[in-house]
């Protein structure tokens, strides 16, 4: 059953409901029915506001999102957890951020390093230490590039100079060496954290080499691709994608990329930079529009549809030559794609899905499910700012269910009563959702599966909506809610 | 006195975007576009207003620039 606006909005006050007055009243503005004639949401949604005491939110910190999300995948560096080891350890490699090379000599992205804050360390200060673990790191791994300190909590509350420590040490090693400030405490999401990452590498990275002259010659075909984080290999398949019409990838943020491509970028101009996760990088981007005159193209290579959309729309930016490729391109792929929505398509057509993810899935994945004729019935970033729903609307079916920063309650509520054939969300979700006999896809690190973009994942990606719909499990299990009731049998018998 | 990015978007307009709230608006009306002068009031699409030094020649976007709320 598809709802229109008013039956979405009716579903909204009844959710509503259970909270008390003034929780419900603030609640209620983070929720929506979507109207894709809307080109602003600022006028019906409020988005990237502290979650309120007492609900269950989604949201990380913003270490999460500058040591997780932004650095983190830069496999050349080391990243220090700066603080106790919880934060650094727990969150190992849960992002599934694919690298090239061998770890613990020249790539480290796999790798925890922490500063293992003690109570001493919180009482006298932590700077020394920090000196000291710079002197280890640099010793024990000489082919490190670069050292980033992320800060915890517990850095920013007793004031530590990460800054000095870090300036003074970059002079004695001669490398780059990056103070974040990201303590979890700051912000009301990783979204701050990602603002927090974006500007130490326009202080501290990108203008290593102003005013040098590039290693490499640059071509009229370089381009950067920004905001892809290789989760599940995602940037390799984006960057075969890029390199069939014929472009030549210079960087890539941060996904399996290294420190040097990074510093190199300003000196090569590259002529176009390709934006995939906006909520993450369009910092970096205006940025490097700006001071570098190097423009900012958003992409989106989920599904046959979007991809083709995408692709054109970057080759409009270069001449017939790779325009020509780009056809051949789609050309090549559209036989396979056809093959894979004719296999796919009559066992998932119709099926309807509820999202809850993060930067930029909520909007970019609709057409990869579409493509499948599937259905999206309701879609919510848990740290989405405003600009990304004004991005999303367009990409909705009018009356859909939006939700920004969606309680755990919420989502539940939300699930009764829409009844989804599959949701797509994170780990924290996963379980609850199984639990209601609701299939699920994990979609912030592809339930361990992947890469998703571009037209090889494509291929997994209906696979695994299919594999997860039309497991067979699901027949062979009855809910506690439909079985009998206890002691029926044994009336019957009797 | 926010600080704001002017650039040019896709379709070509003019876009505000103010860096403190992430926020991205489009202008519907500038006093001066050039070229000879290039500034003063302008106004965004959600009705709030702005005034901005003109500049003396047509900068080039995007550029940070600091701007008083009207
Ligand atoms: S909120 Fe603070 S203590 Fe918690 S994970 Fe983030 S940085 Fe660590």
């Amino acid at each position: 059953m598809t709802m229109n606006r008013q039956e979405t909005e009716q579903l909204i006050q009844e959710v509503l409901e259970v909270y008390p007055d003034a929780t419900g009243k603030q609640r209620a503005k983070h929720l929506m029915a979507n109207d894709p004639t809307l080109e602003k949401s600022n006028k019906c949604l409020v988005t990237n506001k502290k979650a309120l005491p007492g609900v269950m939110t989604a949201r990380g910190c913003a270490y999460a999102g500058s040591k997780g999300v932004v650095w983190g995948p830069i496999k050349d560096m080391v990243n220090i957890s700066h603080g106790p080891v919880g934060c650094g350890q727990l969150s190992r490699g849960g992002r599934r951020n694919y690298v090239t090379g061998y770890s613990g000599i020249n790539v480290f992205a796999e790798m925890n390093f922490t500063s293992d804050f003690q109570e001493k360390d919180v009482v006298f200060g932590g700077d020394k230490k920090l000196a000291t673990i710079i002197d280890e790191i640099n010793t024990l791994f000489p082919l490190v590039k670069g050292i980033s300190i992320q800060s915890e909590c517990p850095v920013g509350l007793i004031g530590d100079d990460i800054e000095a420590v870090a300036k003074q040490k970059a002079k004695e090693i001669g490398k780059t060496i990056v103070p974040a400030r990201c303590e979890g405490f700051r912000g009301v999401s990783q979204s701050l954290g990602h603002h927090v990452a974006n500007d130490t590498l326009r202080d501290w990275v990108l203008s290593n080499r102003d005013g040098q002259e590039p290693t490499i010659e640059s071509t009229p075909y370089d381009v950067v691709l920004t905001g892809d984080y290789n989760v599940g290999g995602d940037a390799w398949a984006s960057r075969v994608l890029m390199e069939s019409i014929g472009l030549r990838v210079i960087g890539q943020w941060s996904g399996d990329g290294t420190l040097s491509e990074l510093e190199l970028i300003p000196s090569l101009k590259p002529k176009l930079n390709l934006l995939h996760c906006y909520r993450s990088m369009n910092y970096i981007s205006r940025h490097m529009e700006e001071k570098y005159g190097i423009p900012w193209l958003e992409y989106n290579f989920f599904g046959p549809t979007q991809i083709a959309k995408s692709l054109r729309a970057i080759a409009a930016r270069f001449d017939e030559t790779i325009q020509a490729n780009v056809e051949r391109v789609i050309a090549e792929n559209q036989a396979e794609m056809d093959a894979i929505i004719a296999k796919f398509r009559p066992r998932l057509e119709g099926k309807r899905v509820m999202l809850f993810v993060g930067g930029l899935r909520p909007r970019h994945v609709i057409g990869a499910y579409e493509d499948l004729g599937m259905e999206i019935i309701g879609t919510g970033y848990e740290f989405a700012h405003n600009d990304d729903y004004d991005r999303t609307f367009k990409e909705l079916q009018d009356g859909a269910l939006i939700y920004d920063d969606a309680t755990s309650f919420e989502l539940e509520a939300f699930a009764e009563r829409l009844k989804p054939d599959l949701i797509g969300s994170g780990i924290k979700e996963k379980f609850v959702f199984h639990k209601m006999g609701i299939p699920f896809r994990q979609l912030h690190s592809w339930d361990y599966s992947g890469p998703y973009h571009g037209y090889d994942g494509f291929a997994i990606f209906a696979r695994d909506m299919d594999m997860a719909i039309n497991n067979p499990c699901w027949k062979k299990m009855t809910p506690p809610w439909k079985q009998k009731a206890v002691g029926a049998d044994l009336a019957e018998a009797a | 006195m926010p600080s704001v990015m002017l650039r040019n978007n896709a379709a070509g307009d003019l876009v505000f975007y103010i860096t403190k709230k992430d926020q991205e608006e489009t202008v519907v009306a500038l006093e001066h576009s050039g070229p000879n002068a290039w500034g003063g009031e302008i106004e965004l699409a959600d009705g709030s207003r702005f005034y901005l030094e003109p500049f003396a020649q047509t900068p080039k976007l995007p550029m940070t620039v600091r701007v008083k709320r009207l």
